[in-house]
């Protein structure tokens, strides 16, 4: 099983991808997923609708949409050529943004549901102790919701390297730039090259376990030491 | 209103809390109180459940806004009609129903979280006083989970009091606990009581927490204030809602006057009478507060000298209640000297005594229990 | 979590069934057609003029699926019941016949792809090959040059023109043609290699925004048809092939941008 070099570079940069979009989405859905959480605004369910579209659509509509969307013509691409950034298919950044709105569902739901899980009373108890609202996020609620995080990453990260079909639409393929491993693979597939298809597959599956593997068993280790027997 | 709180203010010689506080949740449930609680001792807010007495302690909190609501504590304004202080800026310790420690902090850091956050200077002393005064030493380094129910809440009361409190809120502490935790508790609420200045409003439909920690009683039924005063008042009404297995009984406060020592008893005064009741070394001349179950007294007209019975009070009657018709037995009310009693009769005993108010009767009192 | 034996096996059989139906196309369980075939994406419209002209002809009914030929290969290796394949190379149905998988002495080139340079934003003035020989352009897209015939070919014209060089940071990689054709439609590249059977009619194109790149500069774009094993005595099937090669079909794809092989239709700029 050998690997050339651009199954290398495809590798690394889906990583770079995964890695870019999950720290990005960590903290971009952070206060989104604590509005969601605790609103009573009548917006909550347009938010929560728009934000799970991703699970719903086919990745190559959505891709084929931010194709257009971030085209000389679309409203994305005006406002990034406006800015002076020029357009943003078959670009990292293009990818990075295509990544997130993608990914952001398996990232804010599971925040979420930590945020929901924690409760009302955990706040109130801090508040009574002299601690105001950011204390109280970051002293309570983040340490408290470590196993929502936990998940959050994993999916988020996951899901990221496994994405396909809107990278395929607006990537481009370019080496070192868009061609993830997904799209390398496809493309050994495409060109009937099914032994370094394989490879590539099964070197993404077994990194793909291991990292599931290694991150949920610390999120089990923690949880058993924090919660045992409740 | 400004005015006739300032009033109220100087005839106390004290800063009190004032509270006129409206909660409404629709039909379901309403709260409208106004009242003035001491700012000191322990202030026993009673009632059945869902009468409106945690959410009134959520008011005073800020977990809860009353609209309208005026809340001045100590002079300082907390809430009027155009101001809210936040729940973080108000100087209050606050124990909840269940201990809610912070189950990602052990008990040290859980008692630091107060600490580092405690208005004024924090006084190390009287930390250490708290941490062996509730006794939660031994366990600092543990985890809540590895705690017992009783120990947690040791834990979340020593909590409250380490941000300095003007004010501790205590709601129903002690309700997720057994009767022995309970026990295991209380004395240690008595402690605090007797050595801990900040005014407590306590929280509780137990009339033996109250009888036995409240200085001051509030009443409250279905969001309203039946009535208020001291112990001795509100529990000799005939009418005190109560929770099954909870004894209607009376509180009477008391002076140690004389101790026998062979039969381990002592001899306590009160305006009103005397009453002997077991010894359990306190001091001669100190007061206590004792507890007299209304199934404990029985009526006689007569003073009966061949009864097995130690304590007999003459007493006048008071009041009999007319609201248990279905019932076979009654409650009627005594007094002796400013102390009320309260007797649990068979209907037909009242009748065959031929009690009414204003007859004079003898009360034979099989026993009190000091519960102070 | 776990399964009892014997619903261990009913998952494993459901899991075979939903495999099933994501491999092949869904017209395929649809209705039982006479003649099954699959057809490389790009040769949709043209195909759909086909059965349509062939099915009023004769008493055969003919189902369609598209796909990629890469994919449609993969399925029919896999077992997929096609009757014809229709590729966009000439590589696969090669490769089907070697395996033994098609019928040998059937393969044939059904029809010659033409190639375009195209501009969907090009500045007034100047034409798209002089954008393209001048390197003024940003993006100039293509279908992947690796198992894309359409790619190959416009790699070849790189090549022959000596610019694969200096466009080699600028060229973006359509996984197909049709994906091709979606960069350059939206703007996203300025330029790029598509078929010309993508943009006819011509007539509604400014002239300035297109050059036919003339065959000499690539290798030939054929497309080659072959009969699957499993169809081999299927007369229907064998008609309908006769029919692709006839005069009709000819002039069903030329006006769709292809020529037939044995039609010098379309002359050469």
């Amino acid at each position: 099983m050998t690997l050339s070099d651009t199954d290398l570079a495809a590798i690394v940069l889906s990583l770079k991808l995964a890695g870019t979009v999950t720290v990005i989405l960590l903290v971009l859905c952070t206060p989104l997923a604590w509005w969601l959480a605790t609103t009573r605004s009548s917006w909550r369910g347009t938010v929560n609708a728009v934000v799970a579209l991703p699970l719903v659509l086919p990745p190559t509509v959505l891709g084929f949409y931010l194709l257009v969307a971030m085209g000389p013509q679309g409203f994305i691409g005006e406002i990034t050529t406006w800015l002076g950034l020029g357009t943003l298919p078959f670009t990292f950044t293009g990818l990075v943004i295509a990544s997130l709105l993608y990914s952001m569902p398996f990232v804010v739901q599971p925040l979420q549901n930590a945020f929901l899980a924690l409760g009302k009373r955990p706040l109130e108890v801090a508040a009574t102790l002299r601690a105001g609202p950011l204390d109280r996020f970051i002293t309570v609620v983040l340490p408290l919701s470590r196993g929502g995080y936990v998940t959050a990453a994993v999916l988020g990260f996951a899901h990221t390297i496994g994405e396909f079909g809107v990278v395929l639409m607006i990537g481009g393929s370019i080496p070192g730039e868009t061609r993830v491993v997904s799209v390398e693979i496809y493309d050994h597939v495409e060109a009937l090259q099914y032994a370094n298809a394989h490879s590539l597959a099964a070197i993404m599956l077994v990194f793909s376990f291991l990292i599931l593997l290694g991150l949920y068993s610390v999120q089990s280790r923690s949880t058993a030491s924090l919660w045992p027997s409740r | 209103m400004a005015e006739s709180l300032s009033n109220t203010l100087n005839d106390r010689g004290q800063a009190p809390i004032q509270a006129r506080l409206q909660l409404d949740y629709g039909s379901a449930f309403q709260l409208d109180v106004d009242l003035t609680i001491p700012g000191k001792g322990i202030t026993g807010v009673f009632g059945p459940s869902g009468s409106g007495k945690t959410s009134l302690l959520r008011c005073i909190a800020g977990l809860e806004q009353a609209q309208p609501g005026k809340l001045i504590v100590k002079g300082k304004i907390w809430q009027d009609q155009h101001y809210q202080l936040p729940t973080h800026q108000r100087p209050i310790g606050y124990v909840f129903q269940e201990a809610s420690l912070f189950e990602h902090l052990s008990v040290q850091r859980n008692l630091d979280f107060a600490r580092k956050r405690a208005s004024g200077q924090p006084d190390p002393a009287q930390q250490q006083r708290i941490a062996s005064l509730l006794d939660i030493t031994p366990f600092l380094h543990r985890y809540p989970h590895e705690l017992s129910g009783g120990e947690r809440q040791r834990v979340a009361i020593a909590r409250a009091i380490m941000v300095n409190p003007e004010v501790l809120l205590m709601d129903e502490p002690l309700a997720s606990l057994d009767n022995e935790r309970k026990r295991d508790i209380l004395p240690y609420l008595e402690e605090l009581h007797a050595s801990y200045n900040t005014p407590i409003i306590y929280v509780s439909h137990s009339v033996e927490e109250i009888a036995r920690l409240a200085d001051h009683v509030i009443l409250l039924d279905k969001g309203r204030v039946v009535d208020e005063g001291l112990p001795a008042n509100i529990f000799s009404r005939l009418d005190l809602p109560l929770l099954p297995g909870d004894e209607p009984g009376v509180i009477v406060q008391a002076t140690v006057i004389e101790r026998e020592q062979d039969w381990r008893l002592i001899r306590v005064g009160f305006d009103g009478g005397e009453l002997w009741t077991q010894d359990n070394d306190e001091p001669l001349g100190s007061t206590v507060r004792l507890r007299i179950l209304a199934r404990d007294v029985s009526l006689t007209l007569s003073l009966q000298q061949d009864s097995s019975i130690l304590n007999r009070v003459a007493a006048v009657v008071d009041e009999i209640a007319t609201n248990n018709q279905q019932s076979a037995v009654t409650l009627v009310r005594l007094k002796a000297g400013r102390e009320y009693f309260i007797a649990r009769l068979t209907r037909r005993s009242v009748n065959q005594l031929s009690l009414h108010p204003g007859k004079r009767v003898w009360a034979q009192i099989k026993s009190a229990a000091l519960v102070r | 979590m776990c399964f009892a034996e014997s619903s261990r096996s009913a998952v494993l059989k459901r899991a075979c069934f939903l495999l099933t139906v994501i491999l092949l196309p869904t017209s395929l369980l649809a209705q039982a057609a006479d003649i099954r075939v699959a057809v490389a994406a790009n040769f949709a419209r043209p195909m759909k003029v086909l059965a349509e002209q062939f099915s009023e002809d004769s008493a055969y009914t003919l189902t369609v699926s598209l796909g990629s030929s890469g994919k449609l290969y993969a399925q029919i290796v896999h077992g997929a019941p096609f009757d014809l394949f229709f590729s966009a190379d000439q590589e696969k149905p090669l490769a089907l016949e070697q395996r033994g998988l098609a019928q040998s002495g059937t393969r044939f080139t059904y029809a010659l792809g033409a190639l375009l340079l195209w501009s969907g934003s090009k500045p007034a003035g100047t034409s798209v090959k002089e954008l393209l020989l001048t390197g003024e352009f940003q993006r100039l897209a293509l279908a992947n040059p690796r198992f894309a015939p359409y790619g190959t070919a416009a790699d070849d014209v790189l090549q022959n023109l000596g610019l694969l060089e200096q466009t080699r940071s600028k060229r973006v990689l359509g996984e197909n043609i049709a994906q091709t054709f979606q960069f350059v439609a939206s703007g996203n590249a300025d330029l790029g290699f598509v078929a010309l059977s993508q943009l006819t009619p011509l007539e509604s194109v400014a002239a300035q925004s297109i050059w036919r790149v003339p065959a000499t500069l690539h290798r030939t774009i054929r497309q080659d048809a072959v009969l699957l094993a499993h169809a081999a005595d299927s007369d229907a099937a064998r008609e309908f092939l006769t029919f692709v090669r006839s005069e009709r079909a000819a002039r069903i794809m030329e006006a769709h941008g292809y020529r037939a092989p044995s039609h010098s239709g379309i002359q050469q700029q």
